[in-house]
């Protein structure tokens, strides 16, 4: 019996390595462990045995199924897996094929470079102001320290809507009004649209864009003026950003600074996009006028503060390397695409 | 303002070189724009005399002739008729470079060997202006006593650097050489000191002896002074005045013009020489033009003045315009014995709005009107008449003709360093800012704290203004950056309506259109093309007084007509498809006010594989983003610009949010879009008040819910808005959802007839539900839709 045991484990172990399918496996089960398979007929003769070998041919016998169902097993898993495997072989595709086609909504450059520029001062606590675009002239320009006669209004040249009303030329208007509505600290920063007479060319239009920024508390100093704009630089510039103010004239700032950031295409070296010079000029800033603050209901011996504004137009055209203005309005699909 | 670097020169002594000098210029506040030496283009051109002329062997009309260059001799064809043997000229030699980049090089002449050219003022970029001796087209032949072999630019005067500054309006006393002169002093660590001026003054007589001056309006005259110079000689002026002038940018006419140019660069303030032989009365008088009043300029023009504007007059008559332009009739001219030297103090806004109104904006007009310093005008009148001795142009009178009102005495303002210090963050000893200041001839007196500022500086009128001096010089990048430290603190957020115009513009690009900028303001014409009437309200426009053109002489009331413009714009560049978003304003007069409404819209464009229900399913996404419930479609046959089957207005509880539709066949001829063009318009000013920002969150369901789909016919003009409110209606509290998901039309249910086929969903949240509670629920919808719109289930 022992023999018969051990010719059957070694019958199965013949078989399962011969399996080619899963009907095979399935036969092979039933013929050695099934009801009527062999093993079964052989415990059958068990009866027969004396007291002394039943138990260890009973446990022989058990031994013997545990082993038969292990080797039925896993020759199940060897015809599984390779069958797993000849599925994925059968599905394999051509990756370089194209993918399906998703549409997906772009940004407009300008809303980038405005967003970009609002989050940097959202993150230092700004407040996002804005105004009217048609704006009375006291706001455009007399609070503004440009009063009639001033040359700075003919330089501008404004589109009027009546002797007393503009399309704003500069979005400074809003810093005023919010300087009239509220108290100090002010931090502000006005986004937004402007018009000046330009006719449409590769560098002018008549309508473009402005951020401007206003901040107004006790002790505010130049200094502040430029650590700020240093902040600002290095975050849309990068952390190695340089800045540098020039010496200039804007009405409602004094001391004035044109500020330029070192090119960020040529580190400084000198190239196209900074036309040799390592600096590009991205600003115009200063410290808030005192007769300016005064118009406001600001005591100036109190308060002071800082103003500063970018063209968002000139930006974005530094920045994406855009060569002609007029392809911002121009809303072609191929260009929009591409940002 | 172009800055020979020789004319500096006179006045303070540069010794850095351009770079770093227009570098410091620049950082102290007078911006170098560029600078470069006019006529380096011209090399290896050489002064050369011809030794010999000899006949060409094959050609009548060219001459050989050996030039002395001064190391050699050589050998040079030419066709020119005006030179001779003797006649020194500037000869461009082999390899030599011109003007514009011509480039000079041997070569052979009918078989005669030329190495090289004989130049004409032209091809040396000169003019007659230049050099009134020099002949016209042909060769440039230089006085007698010219050395040889000596390179032309030195020669002529034309090696000298020129600089151009940006000066800002504020500083118009930085647009003179003076200026100049003392700003680049400070900025270099000189000294500068304007010169005396020192006069012969060898006319008969005394000034007030020859002509009477009276200044009517004094409002618009502070000053007028005068000299008279007789025993004129009108010629040409010197080289080195013409090559001065030239360099700057005026063209040089004759001597006398010449000065007042001269000094008008040297000092900022314009002059103008009348001939006094042609001033009848001899009675000079500035006041208002009479209206109607008429001139003669000097530009030959006949000008047609107003009481706005200042002449000067001779008696009765307008001699020029105060400021702007002098007239022709007492212009200086060849035949000119004796002038007038005119040196005034005009108002700078009556100036403007003269030459404005003329079209007439001079040189000396664009100085008057910055508002120039009064006690300027003497200085510079000596200066033309030192320069009238200098130049053996005539005899200076003695004596000096000079009405003017009160001259303006120095402003005095306190000295504030501390105040100063503590603006600017930095910590400026004293005495660096007293050094600064004194230099630029602001005086501080330190007992009494307090500054007098230059007379020539008005714009300085405050301490703010004295540290931006103070600053300047100091270096605006020695202010250490600092960042608010001590300051309160400040909230960083978007306003309400900022954030929605976020989540409107995130929900647009999430459906895949491309936000686009468009100009605000446009034509009437847009209207007829969207086939407005004529009373409609978006006809009621702001206008542009000064536009740019008719294109652009409204300020837009409605966004469809640039997005039009766009949707035809990419569409004639062949791209098959395309949708767009922008959210911009409209502007829409108000009654009674001086500013209109301005009202934020989000307009919405597709075209290509698109169809009504496209935008419509983009509006229905973005107001579920926004959580605006109760939205209604409803259709509207009646707006002009849409397809009368395909437009609907969005309401909610009967309040009209936007509208949305295919655009009108003949609209779309009008802009060029392809025909099956959709637009939305929404006024997100109204999405504000309806948005539920308040977000609450719903527990997800716990029973499953049951399905079951109805299809049914129904006459062809039953809408689904019908359908679908009777089955909500009757549909009890189970009814969670319905959803349209077919409709057919065909002969299996009829003429006139079509077939909706609703997916239903029944859910309770306590139980799940038995087929007999929904059963009961369809049976009741069945019912209600057979006896309300007669709907038979299919
Ligand atoms: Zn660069």
């Amino acid at each position: 019996m022992k023999q018969q045991l051990q010719n059957i484990l070694h019958q199965v172990t013949l078989q399962a390595s011969d399996v080619k399918s899963l009907q095979d496996i399935e036969q092979l089960r039933i013929k050695f462990l099934g009801k009527k398979g062999e093993l079964t007929t052989v415990l059958r003769g068990m009866g027969a045995l004396s007291k002394e070998e039943r138990p260890i041919i009973g446990k022989l016998a058990n031994e013997v199924r545990t082993n038969i169902e292990s080797l039925i097993k896993q020759a199940n898993d060897k015809l599984v897996s390779i069958e797993k495997e000849i599925t994925l072989k059968k599905e394999k595709l051509d990756v370089t094929m194209p993918g399906k086609i998703y549409e997906i909504g772009k940004k407009h450059p300008l809303t980038l470079v405005i967003e970009e520029v609002e989050n940097v001062f959202l993150g230092l606590g700004y407040q996002i102001a804005e105004g009217p675009e048609i704006e009375l002239v006291h706001y455009n320009f007399e609070a503004l320290n440009i009063h009639e006669g001033h040359p700075a209004r003919d330089e501008q040249d404004t589109f009027y809507i009546q002797p007393d009303v503009v399309l704003r030329t500069q979005t400074s208007p809003v810093q005023i009004r919010v300087m009239e509505n509220s108290q100090p600290p002010i931090k502000i920063i006005c986004p937004g649209r402007v018009y000046r007479s330009d006719a449409v060319d590769a560098t002018h239009s008549p309508v473009f864009h402005q951020i401007e920024g206003l901040v107004v508390d006790k002790g505010i100093t130049m200094g502040d003026l430029r650590g700020t704009l240093e902040v600002f630089a290095k975050s849309m510039f990068g952390e190695d950003t340089n800045i540098r103010f020039r010496p200039h004239h804007f009405p409602f700032t004094e001391p004035s600074a044109e500020v330029d950031v070192s090119c960020w295409n040529c580190n400084g070296e000198g190239c196209k996009v900074c036309k040799g010079e390592g600096w590009v000029e991205i600003l115009g800033a200063g410290m808030v006028h005192p007769k300016v603050l005064k118009n406001c209901g600001i005591d100036p011996e109190i308060y002071s503060g800082f103003a500063f504004g970018l063209g968002v137009e000139r930006t974005a055209m530094g920045r994406f390397g855009i060569d002609d203005l007029r392809l911002l309005y121009e809303n072609d699909v191929r260009f929009l695409k591409q940002f | 303002m172009k800055v020979p670097i020789s004319w500096l020169a006179d006045y303070v002594k540069i010794e850095e070189n351009i770079k770093n000098y227009s570098e410091m210029m620049t950082m102290s506040g007078s911006k170098v724009e560029g600078y470069e030496k006019p006529f380096h283009e011209i090399t290896n051109v050489v002064t050369g005399k011809i030794t010999e002329v000899a006949s060409h062997p094959d050609a009548d009309k060219l001459i050989v002739t050996k030039v002395d260059v001064g190391e050699e001799i050589v050998q040079i064809v030419t066709g020119a008729k005006n030179v001779s043997k003797g006649d020194i000229i500037p000869i461009a030699l082999d390899n030599s470079t011109l003007p514009n980049g011509v480039i000079i090089t041997k070569g052979n002449l009918r078989g005669v060997q030329s190495n090289g050219m004989m130049c004409s003022i032209a091809e040396l970029n000169l003019t007659k202006n230049d050099f009134p001796t020099a002949s016209e087209d042909g060769i440039f032949i230089l006085p007698k006593n010219t050395p040889l072999g000596v390179d032309i630019k030195e020669i002529l005067g034309l090696d000298d650097t020129v600089v151009e500054f940006e000066i800002t309006p504020n500083r118009p006393d930085c647009l003179s050489i003076i200026g100049l002169a003392r700003e680049s002093a400070v900025t270099i660590g000189k000294k500068f000191v304007v010169p005396n001026v020192s006069l012969q003054e060898k006319g008969k007589g005394t000034a007030t002896d020859y002509v009477k001056v009276t200044i009517e309006d004094y409002d618009l005259c502070k000053r007028y002074a005068g000299k008279i110079v007789t025993d004129v000689l009108i010629k040409e002026s010197p080289l080195w005045m013409r090559k001065r002038l030239r360099d700057a940018g005026v063209r040089p006419i004759n001597n006398i013009v010449d000065i007042t140019n001269y000094v008008m660069l040297e000092y900022g303030q314009p002059m103008h020489a009348f001939d006094l032989n042609y001033l009848q009365e001899k009675n000079i008088i500035i006041r208002r033009a009479k209206k109607g009043e008429i001139i003669h300029t000097l530009d030959d023009q006949e000008r047609m003045l107003n009481n706005q504007n200042l002449v000067i007059a001779d008696g009765d008559k307008a001699i020029a315009v105060a400021g702007v332009m002098g007239g022709a009739n007492s212009e200086v001219n060849n035949d000119t014995t004796k002038i007038l030297f005119e040196s005034a103090n005009f108002d700078g806004v009556s100036v403007r709005l003269t030459a404005k109104q003329l079209g007439l904006r001079t040189e000396s007009s664009a100085r008057f009107e910055k508002g120039l310093d009064p006690h300027n005008a003497k200085p510079a009148l000596l200066r033309a008449c030192e320069l009238v001795e200098k130049l053996g142009a005539g005899k200076v009178v003695p004596g000096i003709i000079d009405c003017h009102s009160e001259l303006p005495t120095k402003n005095i303002i306190p000295f504030r360093p501390k105040k100063m210090n503590e603006f600017l963050g930095t910590s400026i000893e004293e005495k660096t800012m007293v050094d600064i200041l004194t230099s630029l001839e602001f005086e501080v007196n330190m007992e009494k704290m307090e500054i007098a500022v230059p007379s020539f500086r008005p714009d300085v009128e405050a301490w703010a203004d004295i540290s931006e001096e103070v600053v300047r010089f100091y270096g605006y990048n020695n202010i250490k950056a600092s960042l608010q430290s001590g300051n309160r603190a400040t909230q960083g957020i978007k306003t309400y309506e900022q954030r929605i115009r976020d989540t409107i513009r995130e929900a647009m690009l999430a459906m895949g259109l491309m936000e686009i900028y468009t100009y605000s303001f446009t034509s009437r014409k847009v209207f007829d093309k969207l086939l407005l009437k004529d009373d409609s309200p978006l006809r009621e426009t702001v206008v542009i007084t000064n536009p740019l053109g008719e294109d652009f002489k409204i300020m837009r009331t409605t966004t469809i007509p640039e997005m039009l413009q766009v949707i035809s714009h990419n569409f004639n560049r062949r791209i098959p498809q395309a949708g767009f978003f922008e959210t911009s304003k409209t502007y829409h007069p108000i009654k009674g006010e001086k500013l209109p409404n301005e009202k934020n819209v989000l307009t919405i464009g597709l075209y290509g594989d698109y169809d009504f229900y496209a935008i419509k399913g983009i509006v229905e996404k973005l107001v579920d983003t926004l959580d605006i419930p109760d939205v209604k479609y409803v259709i509207d046959s009646n707006n002009p610009s849409y397809h009368p089957g395909r437009c609907a207005l969005i309401t909610v509880n009967g309040n009209t949010i936007g509208t949305i539709g295919e655009i009108h066949p003949d609209v779309a001829d009008n802009f060029e879009t392809p025909k099956r063009s959709y637009i939305g318009e929404l006024d997100i000013e109204k999405l504000y008040k309806l948005t539920n920002v308040l977000k609450s969150y719903k527990g997800l369901p716990k029973y499953p819910e049951v399905d079951r789909d109805l299809a049914m016919v129904v006459d062809e003009e039953i809408i689904a808005y019908d359908i679908e409110q009777v089955i909500k209606n009757s549909g009890g509290d189970l009814l969670q959802k319905v959803t349209l998901f077919d409709v057919y039309r065909g002969e299996q249910v009829g003429e006139n007839k079509k077939s909706m086929a609703y997916a239903l969903s029944f859910r309770a949240d306590d139980r799940t539900l038995t087929d007999e509670e929904v059963n009961k629920a369809v049976t009741e919808i069945l019912s209600k839709l057979d006896s309300e719109i007669g709907a038979i289930l299919r």
